[in-house]
Formats: structure tokens, C-alpha cells, sequence
């Protein structure tokens, strides 16, 4: 690849980011953040890449400790932003709204309801 | 091993499937702008990284097996435990560990390069030789840099700046240092001196240090930020000095992420990025100490909850000193009381309430609170008039009207949560003590302000206990 290319790749990039990115709302910028932080442990290719030309035990050092760098931002990131976006999620959530709102909503009505599930249907 | 290895790095077909990945990762990103696609898009996102480091690892240039297998067993062991162990209040400090070793590992591979491209006795090309010094230099300050984020963050180190005297001096003529030895390996480049090189790697690690040090704990969301662009144009650049298209984009969007969240964590602070890292805020505060003694109105647990029980929307600002009180789950107890109540909840956040961007939108959707109350500033403050209570819990400076009304405060034009437009204001505190600003908040003498003196963990249980008994 030409650098003229590379910078083309680079400029572009650069607006697809702000593009997409500022798109990504204030509430989840955290989990951005930690997506981010994993996407950024694409340099482990780099030490992939340098490491099989690596011919004293310095180079190797490095290679490695570039490596696990690289695998703990890649494990780390994505997983800790999985644990993050669960909890927007809300799984547990959704049987308190079924219950406890539900009953307060039928009671106006004056019908001592107990089965708010049947009504609805 | 060589068996699997076949594959030229430059080919057509790894650059494709580079392509297929960063393609992935910016897909994934654009999933992640709604908390119902979210989740998705972060697993399209590691099925990308998935494609990239297994057609990488297919190419004929991968050698030392063994070697490659040690590094990604210790690193996944780290990120495995890592991940799973942190309390959602030590994110800040994840994030910045994670910056740390991003940029780290930028540069020892540009270090591992530039050894390898020197020894061979010919003239390094520039456009290698450039991205592999910028590499190195933004590496390093990044991983040094983010040690001292995640020491300030975790307590380990004093948050207060540290700072001493000519040290803007100092760090300028270290940055012209770093510049020049670049400049001086860049013009060498036939036969560069390692010993320059390792001075500069070493140079770009005490700016690091130093650049961070000064700088307060609560400027910490703009710090992190700011590292993790760093760490991205780090990854660019040495996608440049690799000739790596997956590297250059995904390097490139990490970067932009960064900018585009520095950017906002300032313009919410309303300090410009040079204010930020030049001046440690902590060092305005002690001249502002003298306050005046004016009359507050206190109320406890039992006023409080009357207040609330008998509103019909009820807004609950939460700072920092939520998160520091682990305040969320007790706060999101007296929100379920009231909800049962039929009173309307919602959460006005800040975007530097926490120690991080989106911080407390994170705690507070540890502790379960809907994603749908939780509102942004500029979506809760033309509702601000229409609430019955606004309640303040561990928040300060954020809320301080000064910061509209008072031309000369050094708060003076920071966006605030506006509060004191709601119908009531109860602030549950500790004491009058002044926030990070150290300037004195004219919310709490208002009239239509209660001050209810206590630990925000154990009156928002109290009230939610007197509220259930209403």
C-alpha cells in the first residue's frame, strides 16, 4: 500500500468514526468507551506480526508482553462491555412492571381485579 | 504451525478479510446506539476481532508458536478475571488500565519493529520510520500516563495535582526534547542510533508521568478520554509503520472516539482542553475558602418523605458522591416506593456526574433503574419547571445556578443540571462543605431548598422506609 493510500484510509476512517460515533448516546459512552478499548487490542495483530521475526530474547520480551497486552484489552474490553450492556438490558426488569404498576393502574377503575392477566385478554 | 501457515500478509485475500473485520467493528459500533441493539453489536464487534487475529494468524510470517500461545493465555487469564471481578465503581480505572496497555503495546511493537528494520543495515524509509517514532512516543506517553490515571483513580496515588514549580517548563522543554531526538533519528534514518531511540521511549515515558500528575482527580473523565485517543492514533500509526489496513481504520475510529468524547467531557466542564491539562483546578479552590454563614433549611427523613410521597414527578439528580456512598441501590429502593405510589421518576445525569463518560448512567443501570428514566441534561432541564422535587443526591458544583447567574464565578458558563427550576429541592448532603470548585452553592440557601444532613446511602433508605409507612 502507497502512503497516499494509507492517508486516504486514515482521513476516511477518521469521519466514518465521528459519524457513527456521535451518534452513540451519553448514557452509553461507558460501554463505548470499554468497546473501544477492545476494538483498540487489534494492535495484538502487530505483535503477531513482529514477533515471528523476533531473533534475540529482547524481541521476544517484547513480542510477548505486546501480545498479552494486546489479548487483555481484546478479552477484557469486550467482555466487561458485555456485563455493562446486560444491565441496560434489564432481564429483571420486566415481571416487577407486570405486577406492581399493572395492579395500581386496574385499582382507579373501582374493580377489585386480581387477575390482570385475564382482563387483558 | 507451518502447516497453517500459507498465507502472504499482503495478499488479497487477508486484506479482504481485514475488511470484513473493520467492517464488523464499525458495524458494531452503530449498534451500539440504542441499549436494545447494544449487546448485539459488541459480539459483532469481537466476531470481527475473532476474523482479524485468525486470518492474521493464518499468514506465512507468523513464527514462535509457543511464544504467541504464552502471550495470549496470560492476557486472556488477565482480561477473564479482570473483567469479571470489577465493581461497576472501579470502571474508570478498568478503562484506564485498558488504555494503559493498549498504548504500551503500540509501543513495544513499534520498539520490536524499529529493531528489526534497523538491523538490516539499509536505510529505514520515512514513511515507515515516521508512523514507528510517532508510535512509540504516543505509546508511551499513553501507558505511563494512564498508571498515573488509574493510581489517582484507585487512591493509590494522591488525586490532588501534584505539581511543582516550572513544571510547565519543564514538560515543554521535555516535549521539545522528545521532538528533536525524533527529528535527529528521522534525518539519521541510513543508520539511526538505538541509544537515541531508547532516550526518546524513555523521555515520551517520564512526559507521561509528569503530564498526568497535576491534574485533579475530578478532570479524570477528560484524562481518560484523552488517553483513549491517544492509544487509537497509537494503533494508526503503527498500522502505518505495518502496512495494515484493519489496524489503520480500527486505530482510527478508537481515536475518534476518544476525540469526540474529550470534546464533550470539556464543553460540560466549559474548560478548554489546554485549561484542563495546564491548570490543575484544586489550585483555584483554596483561594475561594472564605464563605459567609447563611441560614439553611434542614429537614430529616420523615419531611422528606412527605415531600416526595405526595409529588407527582420526582427527579433525582445523583453526583459522584452517589457512587462513593454506593448509594445507587438504596436510592432505586425509595424510586420503587415512590413508583408504587404512582409518583413519576426520572434521573437527571450529568455528563461528568461520574468519574468516567456515562458513568453513573453504568451504576444506575447496575442497580436496575430503566433505561428510559434515565435523562440526559439537555432532556431534563425544559422539564426541570414542571417537576414537584428535585433531589440532589451527592451532587454539587453540577447544580450549582452560579454558574448561570455569576458572571465571576469560576464556574462561571459550566452547562448545569438546572434545579433550581424545579417546584422543590431537597439536597441530601453531609455538610455545607463546597464541591470540587470549592465555591459555595447558592441552591442550598434558596427557599425552596431542604437540606436533609446525612450519608446518602442511609437516608435514601430512610426515607424510603418513611414513605412506605405514609
Amino acid at each position: 500500500m502507497s502512503l497516499m493510500t494509507e492517508i486516504t484510509i486514515f482521513v476516511l476512517a477518521a469521519f466514518v468514526g465521528f459519524e457513527v460515533i456521535s451518534k452513540v448516546p451519553t448514557t452509553l459512552h461507558t460501554p463505548l468507551m470499554s468497546q473501544t478499548n477492545a476494538i483498540h487490542g487489534i494492535v495484538m495483530l502487530g505483535g503477531l506480526i513482529v514477533i515471528g521475526s523476533a531473533d534475540d530474547t529482547l524481541e521476544k520480551v517484547i513480542g510477548v508482553i505486546a501480545i498479552a497486552f494486546g489479548t487483555i484489552n481484546i478479552v477484557g474490553g469486550f467482555m466487561v462491555t458485555d456485563r455493562m450492556l446486560a444491565m441496560f438490558g434489564g432481564r429483571k426488569r420486566k415481571p416487577k412492571t407486570e405486577s406492581e404498576p399493572s395492579t395500581n393502574r386496574v385499582a382507579p377503575d373501582g374493580a377489585p381485579s386480581d387477575q390482570p392477566g385475564e382482563s387483558g385478554q | 504451525m507451518t502447516l497453517l501457515a500459507a498465507l502472504s500478509p499482503n495478499s488479497d485475500f487477508v486484506t479482504a478479510c481485514y475488511i470484513v473485520a473493520f467492517s464488523l467493528f464499525i458495524f458494531g459500533i452503530r449498534q451500539g446506539t440504542h441499549p436494545r441493539t447494544a449487546r448485539r453489536g459488541n459480539l459483532i464487534a469481537a466476531a470481527g476481532m475473532a476474523v482479524a487475529i485468525a486470518i492474521t494468524l493464518s499468514t506465512d510470517v507468523i513464527g514462535h508458536g509457543v511464544l504467541i500461545l504464552i502471550g495470549i493465555l496470560i492476557g486472556t487469564a488477565v482480561g477473564v478475571v479482570a473483567s469479571l471481578r470489577v465493581q461497576m465503581t472501579d470502571m474508570p480505572q478498568m478503562v484506564a488500565l485498558y488504555n494503559g496497555v493498549g498504548g504500551g503495546a503500540a509501543a513495544l511493537i513499534s520498539w520490536s519493529e524499529f529493531r528489526h528494520v534497523s538491523a538490516g543495515g539499509s536505510s529505514i524509509p520515512l514513511d515507515i520510520f515516521v508512523p514507528i517514532l510517532f508510535s512509540t512516543v504516543i505509546g508511551s506517553v499513553s501507558f505511563w500516563g494512564s498508571n498515573i490515571a488509574f493510581g489517582k483513580l484507585q487512591a493509590i496515588i494522591p488525586s490532588r495535582p501534584v505539581q511543582f514549580p516550572g513544571q510547565h517548563i519543564f514538560n515543554g522543554l521535555l516535549l521539545a526534547a522528545i521532538l528533536a531526538g525524533c527529528i535527529v533519528l528521522g534525518i539519521d534514518h541510513d543508520s539511526p542510533s538505538q541509544g537515541l531511540y531508547i532516550a526518546v521511549l524513555i523521555g515520551a515515558a517520564v512526559l507521561g508521568n509528569l503530564f498526568v500528575l497535576p491534574i485533579g482527580g475530578a478532570d479524570m473523565p477528560v484524562v481518560i478520554s484523552l488517553l483513549n485517543a491517544f492509544t487509537g492514533l497509537a494503533a494508526a500509526a503503527a498500522g502505518f509503520a505495518l502496512d495494515n489496513v484493519v489496524l489503520i481504520v480500527a486505530g482510527t475510529l478508537v481515536g475518534s472516539s476518544g476525540t469526540i468524547l474529550t470534546l464533550e467531557m470539556s464543553r460540560a466542564m466549559n474548560r478548554s482542553i489546554s485549561n484542563l491539562l495546564f491548570s490543575g483546578f484544586g489550585a483555584v479552590s483554596a483561594s475561594a475558602g472564605e464563605r459567609e454563614e447563611r441560614p439553611v433549611h434542614s429537614i430529616g427523613p420523615e419531611d422528606a418523605a412527605i415531600k416526595l410521597g405526595y409529588a407527582d414527578s420526582v427527579v433525582f439528580v445523583p453526583g459522584y458522591g452517589m457512587a462513593v456512598a454506593q448509594a445507587q441501590h438504596a436510592v432505586k429502593e425509595l424510586a420503587n416506593e415512590l413508583e408504587k405510589r404512582g409518583v413519576h421518576v426520572s434521573y437527571a445525569i450529568h455528563p461528568v456526574a461520574g468519574r468516567m463518560p456515562g458513568h453513573m448512567n453504568v451504576l444506575l443501570a447496575e442497580a436496575d433503574v430503566p433505561y428510559e428514566q434515565l435523562k440526559e441534561m439537555d432532556e431534563i432541564n425544559p422539564e426541570m419547571p414542571q417537576m414537584d422535587v428535585a433531589v440532589v443526591i451527592g451532587a454539587n458544583d453540577v447544580t450549582n445556578p452560579a454558574a448561570k447567574d455569576d458572571p465571576n464565578s469560576p464556574i462561571a458558563g459550566m452547562p448545569i443540571i438546572e434545579v433550581d427550576q424545579a417546584k422543590e429541592v431537597i439536597v441530601i448532603k453531609r455538610s455545607l462543605s463546597p464541591g470540587f470548585a470549592g465555591i459555595d452553592n447558592d441552591l442550598f440557601y434558596e427557599d425552596k431548598t431542604s437540606m436533609l444532613f446525612a450519608d446518602a446511602k442511609g437516608a435514601a433508605s430512610d426515607i424510603a422506609a418513611k414513605v412506605e409507612e405514609l
